[in-house]
């Protein structure tokens, strides 16, 4: 009755070759093409060596009023425009400054990168119907396995560094634009469609013309997500070696720095809060005149 | 301005459910739509249609809910494809097109008016109504100004920079005829365009449709379910029901003698005075003896009946272009001809 009450697994002896055998076959490949991986990544780390040193090396009045700009532009409105200066000078008085901007310049850069990527893959993944199944659940594997598992292959291909971290955060934050984007699409009203077709418009400016610019708003929201979820990521990705708020927030777990944490996940906090207002008063802009009826 | 075209439909049957093909003969066979629903779980959408529609009027065609008529006009620009059979323009089949010729055909030779409008909520008024111009890639000044000119046509110029959700059902429907006009093609698919307007908006835009037919002579295809609009309207008229052509024919032959008690049943309800005409109920030749008012042909029985009631004769005479009697028409004639029991057996 032994199999009852203990299940009966595969032998261990199997399962540890097994798991040599894949673990020393990924290490061989790290070994061999190590140094082509690197090389293939070699522009995306310039590319992200030119963002951060862009927002770090810009004098902070200057990065305030741009935000300040980017707010008045997407929002229309003064309250969200003080309300992104004030978070950003607390944030500054903290003397938690140049961190913040570490982090800022990550989480606009894999946003910028989760949109190029994610925004094309929803539209595929609405058009062809069955491979949009089978993505989606790539999606909710991608959205369930702990960020830590995918983390492990990352390093080990890519050592520690700026480009695993944004690789983390990137497929960390993907989902939510991929998904909001095919989601977006297939609620745009069928009769407008329709009248799209009648007047004879080809599939692409039919997406363009139609489509898209419908879908926009759940895009937003999308867009929104991917850049809380980005946020959210950047103090796991600490542990690869990206530097900003999340490594201090690290170090405070390590140090048992109360203070210290509190200070950075404030800042983290606020940061998130002038992306998310900022992101969804333009949706909400984008939404005026977008509701089907009258009157 | 381009030429009207004559649309013909011939044989056509739609099945919708996921075989469609393997029921056609059966159906052709005369297998009714309830049997096939119950039997094959496929339901059969329109059933035989045959009808020619004469360049430059108005056909309408007539049902209610269900009856296949919103799903016949896609047939038109084959939005829909068919189970089987034709669809000819001018004797060309929209059915053989390939999609570049079908995108062709849609972009150039018809625009299409939806019930709930179908405008796009994030471009201005004018933007919607160049929208077809837009799709055929016409330059924007140029579209522009044929949408303008349009847009004042149909009476809304001043509100081209609104978005269609600050503007009223009515005023929205016009930027969707306004839409459809600046396409300039000789086809205008209407479904049910007016059917979600309150009447006396209803009534001033079927007087727009008039009033613009007058001028333009396209072939407009007008979907209703709404017997006093499609009286008003059709040049001729199809009534459909449950998928099938009950009657075809124009105002005159609907009201005087309907097909069956289904139709029977809509006319019963309608003003005949407003739509049958002198010509249908009058006595050929002039009056045996005396004279009466004059009636010009085409005038309703509620004219004729308020001139005669107005003269002391006894008939009205219909003289043609030409000043001769074409023929005579009585009181008595004209009250047997606005009893609606009249039609009835």
């Amino acid at each position: 009755m032994d199999w009852l009450t203990k299940f009966p697994q595969i032998d261990p002896a199997v399962l540890l070759t097994v798991k040599r055998a894949i673990d020393g076959s990924l290490r061989g490949l790290t070994r061999s093409y190590g140094k082509a991986i690197e090389n293939f990544f070699y522009p995306l780390q310039q590319v992200l060596i030119f963002f951060e040193k862009m927002i770090s090396a810009t004098p902070w009045p200057i990065v305030i009023l741009v935000l300040a700009a980017v707010a008045w532009a997407a929002a229309r409105s003064w309250k969200v425009v003080a309300g992104v200066v004030g978070t950003m000078v607390a944030i500054g008085l903290l003397g938690l400054w140049g961190d913040a901007m570490l982090t800022v310049s990550l989480v606009l850069t894999s946003t910028i990168f989760a949109i190029l990527i994610g925004l094309p893959l929803g539209i595929l993944m609405n058009r062809y119907q069955t491979a949009g199944r089978v993505m989606s659940t790539v999606l909710d594997v991608m959205q369930t396995m702990p960020p830590f598992v995918y983390l492990i292959p990352v390093v080990m291909l890519l050592g520690i560094g700026r480009v695993p971290g944004f690789i983390a955060v990137v497929i960390y934050a993907l989902p939510p634009i991929i998904r909001l984007t095919d989601l977006g699409i297939r609620l745009v009203d069928k009769e407008v469609l329709e009248a799209a077709d009648a007047y004879g418009c080809s599939r692409n400016q039919k997406l363009w013309k139609v489509q898209l610019p419908l879908a926009m708003p759940t895009i937003m929201a999308g867009i929104n997500q991917t850049i809380m979820m980005a946020l959210g990521m950047v103090v796991i990705a600490s542990m690869i070696g990206v530097q900003g708020l999340g490594l201090n927030v690290l170090q405070a777990i390590a140090n048992q720095y109360f203070t210290q944490g509190i200070f950075n996940g404030f800042a983290i906090v606020g940061i998130a809060i002038v992306f998310d207002r900022i992101s969804q008063a333009y949706g909400r802009r984008l939404q005026k005149h977008r509701s089907v009826g009258h009157e | 301005m381009s030429e009207a075209r004559s649309i013909e439909i011939r044989d056509l049957y739609k099945i919708f459910g996921p075989t469609p093909g393997k029921y056609v003969e059966a159906v052709r066979g005369g297998m009714t739509k309830a049997e096939l629903g119950r039997a094959h779980s496929h339901i059969l959408g329109l059933n035989n249609i045959n009808i020619a529609m004469p360049a430059g009027r108005i056909q309408v065609v007539m049902g209610l809910s269900g009856s296949g008529k919103s799903t016949l006009i896609r047939h038109i620009n084959r939005l829909i494809e068919p189970t089987a059979g034709q669809v000819l323009i001018d004797g060309r089949d929209v059915l053989k097109m390939s999609e570049d010729e079908l995108r062709e055909f849609r972009r150039s030779q018809t625009a299409m008016v939806f019930q709930k409008f179908a405008l796009l909520p994030h471009r201005t008024v004018i933007d919607n109504v160049t929208f077809g111009l837009d799709v055929r890639g016409i330059s924007h000044g140029k579209a522009r100004e044929t949408g303008m000119r349009w847009l004042e046509r149909v009476g809304l110029s001043g509100f081209e920079m609104r978005y269609p959700n600050q503007l009223s059902g009515g005023m929205q429907q016009r930027v969707g005829l306004a839409r459809a006009l600046s396409n300039d093609a000789a086809i205008l698919l209407m479904d049910e365009a007016y059917s979600a307007l309150d009447p006396l908006i209803r009534t001033d835009m079927q007087t727009m449709l008039l009033d613009l037919q007058a001028e333009l002579k396209k072939t407009v295809v007008f979907i209703t379910h709404d017997l006093d609009e499609a009286l008003r309207l059709g040049d001729r008229i199809v009534i459909l029901r449950d998928g099938e052509i009950v009657q075809q024919g124009d105002s005159q032959d609907i009201l005087l003698s309907p097909a069956d008690d289904y139709i029977r049943r809509f006319v019963k309800d309608v003003n005949r005075g407003r739509f049958l005409k002198v010509d249908a109920v009058m006595q050929p030749g002039p009056p045996a003896c005396g004279t009466g008012p004059a009636i010009l042909p085409g005038a309703t029985l509620d004219a004729a009946a308020s001139t005669l009631a107005a003269s002391a004769s006894e008939f009205a005479v219909i003289v043609g272009p030409g000043g001769q009697p074409l023929g005579h028409v009585s009181l008595r004639q004209i009250t047997a001809a606005l009893s609606t029991s009249a039609t009835d057996p």
